[in-house]
């Protein structure tokens, strides 16, 4: 043996510190009793569950042929009253999100209280879904897109609230102090110290909530907030499953050719 | 060192416009005006709703708990779906995201994992729930083979495009002394994807526990029928009490979700004694 | 000749008991250019950030236009600060902005709000803003967006800035830091004829020794927290510049 490492004494190599370990055990353990004490009280049928393949062979042959004669009337309107609704609903949501992400960003409003009540309203805004938010809007505005509108437009909320907050936050400082020391008011720091900083993050997180919020119009319907969710509705209470095909695969190619505008359009501006 | 100004001042523009910008607000006036007439709207209505609105609120508060059992046992039923929703998702995403990058993986292997994850990402949770409700019947069954196929659109999306992101040299260079395929994957690929992944992995969790709040709505079991059934009877204050709950439940869900990130995403120390 | 800025005990601490500031006491004449040197961490630049209350003093006065600025806030603070320019180390320009629109910031503290949203500025702010970027050689580079200069040229930039403002004194927080020795030298230049032309005090702030005398009509040494040279810069022999900053090894 080398010479130089006859007085080596073996040492271990851990990777991670006792403390550490016991973190990662921790969360391990926790994992595992959650999951096996849900697999052990959920309530499954057993019956369903072998039935299932069978159901799902039943489920696809009666969608077939897709009914595409369905489209003009049935379905065109509505696919379009969904775009509307996707795109209004992200726009009232853009302009209700600024102030409020303004509020929520702790070094545009330096005080504390502003920042949590924001950060509030913002999770609080996160943690309804759509569609509650659209049971809500139906049950005080009645049935139809209004609603739908709404509920779009306060789901949002949260979702840039948030992310453009932290986008603000993480402005460089250099610049709006050298505006501070101009003697700049507030507002003109505003305008011309964190907006061109944090716009490209801007239309970045509008576009992609316009993303997610086509998706989620299209399952408003269901509970009457206009859109082709309603066209959906429709046609399952019916149990006309090829009708139902139909909607599904529209509500298909508009998603996709949605992701393929958004694509683009960051490709080329962002 | 600095110029004299011998020049006549000439006409200069300050402030070029920007034409392109400029047409775009055009555009999405006109279009916010379009859209707002096909979509019916009236000052009236609005007002109404408005009276409504505030008589609503009214009707919600005090929240009250009308039902208790049938309150717990659905938020019970939710977080179950939730948890075990994740990590089936989690479990089938790893393989499919690894199968999906295309860095790592040939086209016979890419194409058929990518179409996985677009599909399943195409269609919002409920009409998924919608699908198994009729499939495997009403029930928590359902809802937790929905929300496995949403976690596998979204995390197995964010894992391939994490390893297609990675530094290929880390890789090489594991391969280079003669690892396995599988030690390549743990030693090379994986130690540069897995603080990405507890992040989008704990994002999911939590939005595994928002939706299953609400794939009840249409049978699939958790509150979200619950909160349907109250809204049907009117029972609006008890409507109030739940959506209180699902609240509170999110953000406990959210605070655990920080604490899972804090222990893992902590720079790994290397001890020696 | 007439004060500009006049600072009586000025002290700051940024933890209790430990004074960077240590009663600073010191007037600054309506003309020339001051250079301050000194260690770092010895409160040169504290003491310019507090000039303009970017950092706020612990104890102390500064007279500045006629009155103590030390306590004031809100609008009365931006009054006094749209008369006192700063140029900084990292130039600090708004990056996606344009040169031009950099420049005019500059009078954000005289314009309101609205009008300066719009770009709306007074034509003798424009007017202004084109023959300043003449003599500072960017004639050219206006509608430009500032990221897309080199730091000399942003420099340039942040200097004219500054002047934009038509302030009663001018201070510059390591303005030269960030540049090359070449780019340096023309930085020093451009301040010195600026603030003598406009009739300007500059008061810098550096590390650079010889810039510092070959740019500076007077001098202030700093160390631990006090002024302990205050004069020409052939006054700075090699003793004197052991007491600014103490051991030898660097001087050679």
């Amino acid at each position: 043996m080398n010479p130089a490492l006859a007085h080596v004494e073996s040492r271990t190599w851990r990777r991670f510190t006792p403390r550490q370990r016991l973190a990662r055990f921790s969360v391990y353990l926790t994992l595992v009793v959650a999951i096996v004490l849900s697999a052990r009280t959920v309530e499954v049928i057993p019956e369903f569950l072998y039935d299932a393949p069978e159901q799902m062979r039943d489920l696809l042959e009666r969608m077939w042929p897709i009914s595409w004669s369905h489209y003009p009337k049935g379905v065109h309107d509505a696919l379009v009253e969904t775009l509307h609704i996707a795109t209004l609903g992200t726009l009232f949501a853009l302009v209700m999100a600024l102030p409020v992400g303004l509020m929520a960003a702790n070094n545009v409003v330096p005080n504390r209280l502003v920042n949590y009540l924001a950060k509030l309203v913002l999770v609080s805004s996160r943690s309804v879904n759509s569609l509650v938010w659209a049971l809500l809007f139906v049950a005080v505005f009645g049935p139809g897109a209004l609603a739908g509108t709404l509920a779009i437009a306060f789901r949002s909320v949260g979702f840039v609230g948030k992310l453009f907050g932290e986008a603000l936050e993480e402005s460089n400082r250099g610049t709006i102090e050298a505006l501070e020391a101009t003697g700049a008011p507030w507002s003109s720091r505003l305008a011309w110290g964190y907006w061109p900083q944090v716009k490209p993050a801007f239309w970045s997180i509008a576009l992609f909530r316009w993303d997610i919020n086509v998706r989620e119009s299209a399952v408003l319907g269901l509970v009457g907030a206009g859109g082709i969710g309603m066209a959906l509705d429709t046609a399952l209470n019916l149990f006309q499953w090829d009708r139902v095909a139909m909607v599904l695969f529209s509500i298909f190619s508009v998603v996709v050719v949605a992701e393929i505008i958004v694509t683009q359009i960051r490709r080329k501006i962002l | 060192m600095i110029e004299p100004v011998t020049r006549a001042p000439q006409r200069r523009h300050a402030f070029p416009p920007n034409w392109w910008a400029r047409i775009g607000w055009l555009v999405l006036a006109a279009y916010v005006a379009y859209a707002l007439g096909r979509l019916d709207f009236s000052w009236d209505r609005f007002v109404t709703g408005l009276d409504n609105g505030a008589r609503f609120i009214g009707r919600m508060l005090p929240p009250r708990i009308a039902q208790p059992d049938s309150l717990a046992k659905g938020l019970i039923e939710s977080l179950e779906i939730a948890i075990l929703a994740s990590s089936m998702g989690i479990l089938l995403s790893l393989p499919i995201g690894l199968f999906a990058a295309r860095n790592l993986m040939p086209v016979w292997a890419t194409w058929p994992a990518r179409a996985i994850i677009a599909a399943a990402r195409s269609f919002h949770p409920v009409i998924v729930a919608i699908i198994f409700v009729k499939a495997v019947g009403f029930g928590a069954l359902a809802g937790i083979c929905a929300l496995v196929v949403a976690s596998i659109g979204f995390i197995g999306k964010l894992f391939a495009e994490a390893i297609e992101e990675i530094s290929l040299k880390q890789v090489e260079a594991v391969r280079a002394t003669g690892a396995s395929f599988m030690n390549v994957i743990l030693f090379g690929v994986l130690p540069q994807v897995f603080g990405r992944f507890i992040g989008f992995a704990t994002y999911q969790l939590d939005s595994n526990l928002r939706n299953s709040t609400m794939v009840g709505i249409v049978g699939a079991g958790g509150i979200g029928g619950t909160l349907f059934s109250a809204f049907q009877r009117f029972d609006y204050d008890f409507v109030a009490a739940i959506l209180l709950s699902i609240i509170a439940m999110i953000m406990v869900g959210e605070v655990l979700a920080t604490w899972v990130r804090g222990v893992f995403l902590e720079k790994g120390k290397v001890d020696e004694e | 000749m007439s004060t500009a800025l006049s600072v009586r005990g000025l002290v700051k601490e940024y933890v209790r008991g430990k004074k960077v500031l240590d009663g600073i006491t010191i007037d600054f004449a309506a003309s020339g250019l001051t250079a301050v040197i000194g260690p770092s961490g010895t409160g040169k630049s504290t003491l310019l950030r507090c000039v303009n209350r970017l950092v706020e003093p612990t104890a102390g006065e500064i007279h500045f236009g006629g009155r103590d600025i030390a306590p004031l806030g809100g609008r009365a603070l931006r009054e006094a600060r749209r008369e006192i320019g700063m140029v900084f180390q990292e130039y600090n320009l708004v990056e996606r902005l344009s040169v031009m629109e950099n420049l005019l910031s500059g009078r954000l503290g005289y314009t309101p709000a609205f009008k300066a949203w719009l770009r709306r500025f007074p034509q003798e702010d424009i007017d202004r803003a084109f023959a300043l970027l003449d003599q500072v050689g960017l004639a050219s580079f206006a509608n430009q967006r500032a990221d897309a200069l080199s730091g000399g040229q942003r420099q340039r930039v942040g200097i004219a800035r500054a002047v934009m403002q038509r302030p009663k004194l001018l201070l510059a927080d390591e303005p030269t830091s960030s540049l090359d020795p070449k780019t340096s030298v023309e930085i020093m230049g451009i301040m010195r004829d600026l603030g003598r032309e406009h009739g300007i005090p500059v008061i810098v702030n550096m590390h650079d020794v010889e810039l510092a005398k070959r740019f500076a009509d007077r001098i202030l040494g700093m160390s631990g927290g006090r002024i302990v040279y205050d004069g020409p810069p052939d006054g700075l022999t090699d003793d004197v510049l052991k007491t600014i900053y103490g051991g030898e090894s660097w001087l050679h």
